[in-house]
C-alpha cells in the first residue's frame, strides 16, 4: 500500500496554464495519475493534455469527487488559491509554490486545520506512491521518475525535492522499494512535517522503515524524536543529514528558506544528538542508507 | 559564437512573413526574430539556448527548418515529408 | 534580514512602545552632541551594527555631559567590531532601572503559529533562562486567521503573577508588539530588557527585529519609512564583490537559478545543486578534504547563457584551479543545458574543459543528450550509479593530482 495517494486519488492542480505546471500536468498523467481538471480564473474552457481547464474550483468539485489539488501558482495568488480549495471540501492540498510569506503560510495551515484537510509543503515537489501515482512535480518525467522510484516497503520523507529523488534512486538501486515518498517542502513552516505524516506510516501495513533527508534551521527533527519516544513507533528510523558545514556559520543562509542556524537547537550537531537519543540512525552518506536500512530490519 | 546548436531555415521560409512570424512565435528562447522588413534572422547568442522542443519544425514545411547539433553524432532534426 | 537597533525602535515607537529619551541615531561626534544636549541628562551611546559582543567590543558607552557624549560617539565610531563598521551610533537617555523583562514574538515551528514570550529575568539570553528558569518564562500563541485581541496579551503577562499597573502597562507592550509582528511580515520581534525605570515607566532599552526576506516586497512602505535600502542583503556577514557580482547575475536572467554564491577561500570552484543537493555536496567535499572556492546553489532549469556566466565568475576568481559541477538526480533542471553552460563559460575563459572541469555529476532529466555534449568535449562524468560523495571524492582527488 501506499499513504496520502493511490492510482484512485483524484485530482486538480489549480494555475494548470502556467509553464511548470503545463510540464507536470503532463509527468503526471503520464505517470497514471488521475487528474480530474484544473483551474486558471479567466481561463475556463480550455484544455491542458485533454484536462479542462475551469475558471473556479467549485465548478470542479460540484461535477466530481475531487480528493486532492496540487497548487502551482504564483506566490502571490497561493493563499487564495488554497483557501478556495479548502472552502470546496477539498482534504489533501500539495503546494508547490516557493516564495510564500511565512504569515500566510500559517494561515493556510491554521485554515487547513480548522477544515480537517492536510497540506503538504509549500515549496515542495509533491508526493509520489510508486506505481500508484504521483501528485506533483516529484521525480520529473514518468520515464525518469520510474528509474529512480520503485515499489517497496521504505517511507521516504525529505525537506529537499531534490534529494528526495537521490536518495530513492540509491533505495531503488539497492534493491530497497518505496511505499511512498513525500517531498514535505524546504520552508520554515510547512504544513505536513515529519512527525505528522508518521501516524500514516505507521497505519500502512506494507512500510516497514522510513527514511528521511534532514537540514539545519527549524524543530521539526526535534518534533520527530520526540515523537518516536512518545508513540514507541514500530517503524525504524534512518536520517540523512546534510548541511553539517553550516554549524561553523551561524545566522548564514544556505539551502531552502528553512536552512539557517540561529540557535544552537538549529546546528546539525544538536539534532543528529536529538535523533540517535531517540534511536534514530544518522547517516552521513546517502549510500549507507540501504546497509542500515536492512541492519535496523535485521535483513 | 554558437558551440552546440544551429538552425537553418530555408529560403522560402525564411522569405515568407507569414512563417517567420510563426517561428518567432513558437520558439521559447527566441532563436528567431525578425529584421528588417520582416526578414527572417536568426539570433545567434541565442542558438546555444535551444531546448529541442522542436516546436520550429512542426509550423514549417517539412524540411523548412534544421535544427543541427554540433556534438554527438551531430544528429540533424528535421520533419519528413 | 536583521534590522539594526535604531531602525528596530523606530518600528516599536511607531506602534507605541515606549522608547528611552531623546533616542535618535547620529553619524559623527556633533551630532551625538546635540542629541545628548537636546536630553540634558546622562546618556548611553550604543554602536550600531548586525551581531552580538558590541558591549565587549567597547561599542557600549556612557555619557554624563554633551562633551563627553561627543567623545564617546567618535571613540565608538572608530571601532570595527566582529568585521562590522557602526552605522551609527544611537543615543539616548540612561535612567535608572529597577527591574528587567523580556517580552518577545516569534514563530513556533512546533504549533506552527506565532508565539508571544514574556520573562520577568529580561537582560540575558531568552534561551538560557529558558533552560535554567522555566518557571520565569510565559508562552502564549496566538492566531493567523482570527483577530488578534488585548486579552490574549494579558494573560501572557498575568500568568507570571503580574497584577495591577504593571499588567497593565506590559500587556500593551506585548500586544502592540504582536500588532508589529503580524502587520510586517516579521519573525521576530524582540525587546531585551524591557526596562522596569525607578519612577515607574517602561521603556524599551535594546529591540531586535527581523524581517523575512520573502515579505520584502510586500513591506517595501516600512523599509523605506525605515530608511532601508530594500536591496540590502544583510546576511550575517556584509557580502563580498564575487558575492555581489553573482547576485547581479542571478537577477540578470529569470530563468532558473544560477548564482547565489557565498565565497570562501579554497581552489576548487563548485558549480552545485539544488538546495539539498548543495549541502550534501558541499559536506562531501570538505569530508575528502577538498578546499571549496565557493557554495552556490543552481537549480530551476537555469538558462545557459546564465550557467556559462556563472561558470566565468567562479573561474575568474583568484586561486580557483578547477570546478567541479555537482547535483542530486535532477528532474526539472536539464543535464544538457547545464553541461552547454558549463563548456561554454570554460571556453569563453580561455580555458579547456576536459582539464578545467574536474568532474560532472548531474544525473536525470536528459541526461544522455548531456552526456553526448561532455564526451564531445572529453569531461569526466559520472551518471546515477556514482554517488554524489564519491563524485566529490573523485573532485577533490584531481585537485591533488594537480
Amino acid at each position: 500500500m501506499s499513504i496520502l495517494i493511490t492510482r484512485e486519488t483524484t485530482f486538480i492542480i489549480q494555475g494548470i496554464t502556467g509553464r511548470e505546471a503545463v510540464n507536470m500536468t503532463r509527468e503526471c498523467l503520464d505517470y497514471g495519475s488521475k487528474i480530474v481538471g484544473g483551474v486558471t480564473p479567466g481561463r475556463g474552457g480550455r484544455e491542458v493534455y485533454g484536462v479542462p481547464v475551469y475558471d473556479t474550483v467549485r465548478q470542479i468539485t460540484s461535477r466530481t469527487r475531487v480528493d486532492g489539488s496540487v497548487v502551482a501558482v504564483p506566490p502571490a495568488f497561493t493563499r487564495d488559491a488554497v483557501m478556495e480549495a479548502l472552502d470546496a471540501g477539498i482534504k489533501l492540498i500539495v503546494i508547490v509554490t516557493e516564495r510564500i510569506p511565512r504569515y500566510e503560510v500559517a494561515q493556510m495551515v491554521e485554515m487547513a486545520r480548522v477544515r480537517g484537510a492536510r497540506i503538504i509543503g509549500p515549496n515542495c515537489l509533491g508526493i509520489l506512491s510508486p506505481d500508484e501515482a504521483k501528485m506533483g512535480g516529484l521525480g520529473g518525467r514518468a520515464e525518469d521518475a520510474r528509474k529512480a522510484f520503485k515499489k517497496g516497503f521504505v517511507g521516504v520523507m525529505s525537506r529537499s525535492g531534490g534529494m528526495t529523488t537521490e536518495m530513492c534512486n540509491t533505495l531503488s538501486a539497492a534493491g530497497l522499494g518505496q511505499s511512498t515518498a513525500v517531498s514535505i517542502g524546504g520552508d520554515p513552516i510547512i504544513g505536513s512535517t515529519y512527525a505528522d505524516l508518521m501516524p500514516l506510516f505507521e497505519a500502512d501495513p506494507e512500510t516497514k522503515a522510513i527514511v528521511i533527508y534532514c537540514e539545519p534551521g527549524g524543530r521539526m527533527e526535534a518534533e520527530l524524536a520526540q515523537y518516536v519516544v512518545e508513540k514507541k513507533s514500530r517503524l525504524p528510523i534512518v536520517a540523512f543529514m546534510a548541511g553539517r558545514f553550516m554549524d561553523e556559520m551561524p545566522g548564514m543562509r544556505f539551502g531552502h528558506a528553512g536552512t539557517i542556524v540561529e540557535g544552537k537547537a538549529d546546528t546539525t550537531t544538536e539534532k543528529i544528538a536529538r535523533m540517535e537519543a531517540a534511536g534514530i540512525t544518522v547517516a552521513e552518506r546517502i549510500e549507507d542508507i540501504p546497509g542500515m536500512v536492512r541492519q535496523r530490519l535485521g535483513l | 559564437m554558437a558551440l552546440f546548436i544551429d538552425v537553418e531555415v530555408a529560403p522560402q521560409v525564411a522569405s515568407s512573413p507569414d512563417l517567420a512570424r510563426k517561428l518567432v512565435e513558437v520558439c521559447p528562447v527566441n532563436i528567431f526574430a525578425l529584421g528588417a522588413k520582416d526578414a527572417l534572422e536568426i539570433v545567434e547568442k541565442n542558438l546555444d539556448e535551444c531546448t529541442l522542443c522542436e516546436l520550429c519544425l512542426s509550423v514549417a514545411p517539412p524540411g523548412g527548418v534544421r535544427v543541427k547539433k554540433l556534438y554527438g553524432e551531430r544528429q540533424v532534426l528535421e520533419r519528413r515529408g | 534580514m536583521r534590522f539594526y537597533e535604531f531602525e528596530a525602535k523606530k518600528l516599536f515607537g511607531k506602534y507605541g512602545i515606549p522608547l528611552p529619551a531623546g533616542s535618535r541615531v547620529a553619524h559623527s561626534p556633533n551630532e551625538a552632541a546635540a542629541i545628548a544636549e537636546e536630553i540634558g541628562g546622562p546618556v548611553v551611546l550604543k554602536a550600531q551594527v548586525l551581531t552580538g559582543g558590541r558591549m565587549k567590543a567597547g561599542g557600549v558607552l556612557f555619557a554624563e555631559t554633551p562633551s563627553e557624549a561627543a567623545h564617546a560617539a567618535e571613540k565608538i565610531l572608530g571601532l570595527v567590531i566582529k568585521g562590522h563598521t557602526p552605522r551609527g551610533v544611537l543615543v539616548e537617555a540612561r535612567a535608572p532601572v529597577e527591574q528587567e523583562y523580556y517580552i518577545g514574538v516569534t514563530w513556533d515551528g512546533f504549533a506552527r503559529l506565532p508565539v508571544m514570550i514574556f520573562s520577568d529575568m529580561g537582560g540575558i539570553d531568552i534561551e538560557e533562562v529558558a533552560e535554567k528558569h522555566p518557571e520565569h518564562i510565559a508562552k502564549r500563541h496566538f492566531s493567523t486567521i482570527h483577530p488578534f485581541s488585548d486579552y490574549m496579551a494579558k494573560e501572557l503577562v498575568a500568568s507570571l503573577g503580574v497584577s495591577g499597573t504593571h499588567l497593565l502597562r506590559l500587556s500593551h507592550i506585548a500586544a502592540q508588539l504582536a500588532r508589529a509582528f503580524r502587520n510586517h511580515g516579521l519573525t521576530l520581534a524582540e525587546i531585551n530588557p524591557l526596562a522596569r525605570l525607578e519612577d515607574g515607566r517602561f521603556v524599551c532599552l535594546d529591540g531586535h527585529v527581523d524581517l523575512e526576506d520573502d515579505a520584502r516586497e510586500s513591506q517595501r512602505a516600512l523599509l523605506e519609512e525605515l530608511g532601508i535600502d530594500p536591496n540590502e542583503k544583510r546576511q550575517a556577514r556584509p557580502p563580498t564583490e564575487f558575492e555581489v557580482r553573482g547576485s547581479q547575475i542571478d537577477a540578470a536572467d529569470p530563468r532558473g537559478v544560477a548564482g547565489n554564491v557565498v565565497e570562501f577561500d579554497g581552489d576548487l570552484g563548485l558549480i552545485i545543486g539544488a538546495g539539498g543537493g548543495s549541502l550534501t555536496l558541499f559536506d562531501a567535499i570538505r569530508k575528502h578534504g577538498g578546499r571549496p572556492a565557493n557554495y552556490c546553489e543552481i537549480g530551476g532549469n537555469p538558462s545557459v547563457a546564465k550557467t556559462c556566466a556563472l561558470t566565468k565568475l567562479i573561474l575568474s576568481k583568484p586561486g580557483v584551479k578547477k570546478i567541479a559541477v555537482m547535483m542530486n538526480v535532477v528532474s526539472n533542471t536539464r543535464v544538457d543545458l547545464v553541461a552547454r553552460g558549463v563548456i561554454k563559460g570554460v571556453i569563453e575563459s580561455g580555458c579547456k574543459p576536459s582539464e578545467k572541469i574536474a568532474i560532472f555529476r548531474i544525473p536525470g532529466s536528459w541526461e544522455s543528450e548531456g552526456f553526448k555534449i561532455l564526451e564531445d568535449y572529453g569531461v569526466e562524468y559520472c551518471d546515477r550509479t556514482v554517488s554524489m560523495y564519491e563524485a566529490a571524492g573523485r573532485a577533490v582527488a584531481k585537485m591533488r593530482e594537480g
